[in-house]
């Protein structure tokens, strides 16, 4: 791994300062060391914002969650109140990589990160989710922009992620057997504002699955899920699934999601 | 570099470490701990587990200069008195290994799982082992001296 400064920010102000287009902001570093250590990403200076104590942390209001940046995935698989309000959210953060990954990896690190196969993305499409940095509030819809791509400028720090809490929801993956990321991963969420299909794995970058979630608007059955058609253009094809197989395996998975709603 | 203090395996230990140095490479490297091996070296095969403030984490993948302050112990810190740990007994007493270069990692998240769960089922030890890769013994001893340390600890 090649050198780098680091740096333990006190506050978010000092971790934005401290920061320039040849910089990382640490969290978990369960992508940023593997991937320095690959020589896939070097930098100058690394920002860790792990003892920034207001970025972790779990609230539960009558119509949202908001998750701290730095909880990590073990906390919020075990946090009573994040399975009371939304249990599929819990189940979601259990099944991200392994329990090692789970007690140091990031919900901000995660999003903050886009790999086209994690699986919070599609938790921030499927349940409307705000994410608030040092300087805006961003929908997710506008956050994600494509691969390992989102809107963050390189001074800006996310601070929490606010879902709002659907009437049902469920997270159903693929996962690949040895990494345990998404070959496809599709959450269905039902809000009274609407339907909404987030799909990861399955492209260069998350989405929401308007068709999906049409038919379910019709009609909120698995078998509504058969007569859409789920088109393999533009979806990925490697060693582990043929594109046309993440086309069908997003139909099946949709379906197994509403089924388990 | 960066100064750090930390306990590792209940000792104090205070050294001067270059900003870049990872925990596996300060505990082999440096403190000379090398019961902490280093497989992927990218945190996929959980060679190099071990506790970090009670938690089991992969050194590989964890900056030493950001766990100032913390306690860890590691494969080494786990027998007192001469004594082998209960999991340590089982995997002896199971044949839960043949080369041996995946054990203190499986041992050491094996450790953390009963601290949770006392009593896991088979499941419950697969989905858990699930960062820890072993080339040899196909997995069936190892649960089975998970189970046998269980039952006795």
């Amino acid at each position: 791994m090649k050198t780098f400064n680091y740096h333990s920010a006190k506050d978010v102000k000092e971790a934005s300062k401290l920061a320039s287009s040849n910089s990382a902001f640490l969290a978990g570093g369960m992508t940023t060391i593997p991937s320095m250590k690959l020589g896939l990403a070097s930098y100058k200076d690394i920002i860790d914002i792990k003892r920034i104590k207001k970025l972790s942390g779990i609230k539960v209001s009558g119509k949202t969650v908001t998750i701290g940046a730095t909880t990590k995935h073990s906390e919020v698989a075990s946090s009573k109140d994040v399975k009371k309000a939304i249990p599929s959210l819990a189940a979601l953060a259990e099944g991200i990589g392994d329990p090692q990954v789970r007690n140091r990896g990031t919900i901000g690190g995660s999003i903050a990160n886009n790999d086209p196969a994690a699986d919070y993305p599609s938790a921030c499409i499927a349940l409307n989710a705000t994410i608030h940095t040092n300087n805006r509030s961003i929908d997710a819809e506008k956050f994600f922009r494509g691969m390992f791509e989102t809107c963050l400028k390189s001074t800006e720090v996310i601070e929490s992620i606010e879902f709002s809490i659907p009437q049902k929801s469920s997270y159903q993956k693929l996962p690949n057997p040895a990494s345990r990321y998404a070959i496809v991963g599709v959450y269905v969420a039902q809000h009274k504002t609407g339907i909404n299909v987030g799909v990861t794995g399955a492209k260069s970058c998350v989405y929401n699955d308007k068709d999906l979630a049409g038919a379910l608007t019709k009609n909120f059955s698995s078998s509504a899920i058969d007569s859409v058609k789920v088109s393999s253009s533009g979806m990925n094809s490697d060693i582990h699934a043929s594109s046309d197989y993440r086309a069908n395996m997003v139909k099946a998975f949709a379906k197994k999601a509403v089924d388990a709603c | 570099m960066k100064k750090i203090a930390l306990e590792v395996n209940g000792k104090k230990v205070t050294k001067e470490i270059s900003d870049h140095t990872t925990l596996s490479g300060l505990l082999r490297d440096i403190l000379n701990l090398t019961g902490t091996h280093i497989g992927c070296d990218t945190s996929q095969c959980g060679a190099c587990v071990v506790h970090v403030d009670g938690k089991s984490i992969k050194s590989c993948t964890a900056l030493a200069a950001d766990l100032d302050g913390s306690k860890v112990t590691t494969i080494e810190g786990l027998a007192s008195n001469g004594k082998l740990h209960p999991m340590q007994e089982a995997f002896k007493k199971m044949h839960g290994l043949q080369c041996g270069f995946c054990t203190p990692g499986m041992v050491m998240s094996a450790v953390d799982l009963l601290k949770n769960k006392k009593n896991p089922t088979d499941q419950e030890i697969r989905d858990w082992l699930e960062g820890n890769i072993c080339r040899c013994t196909g997995y069936h001893n190892i649960v089975a001296a998970v189970k046998e340390a269980a039952s006795k600890m």
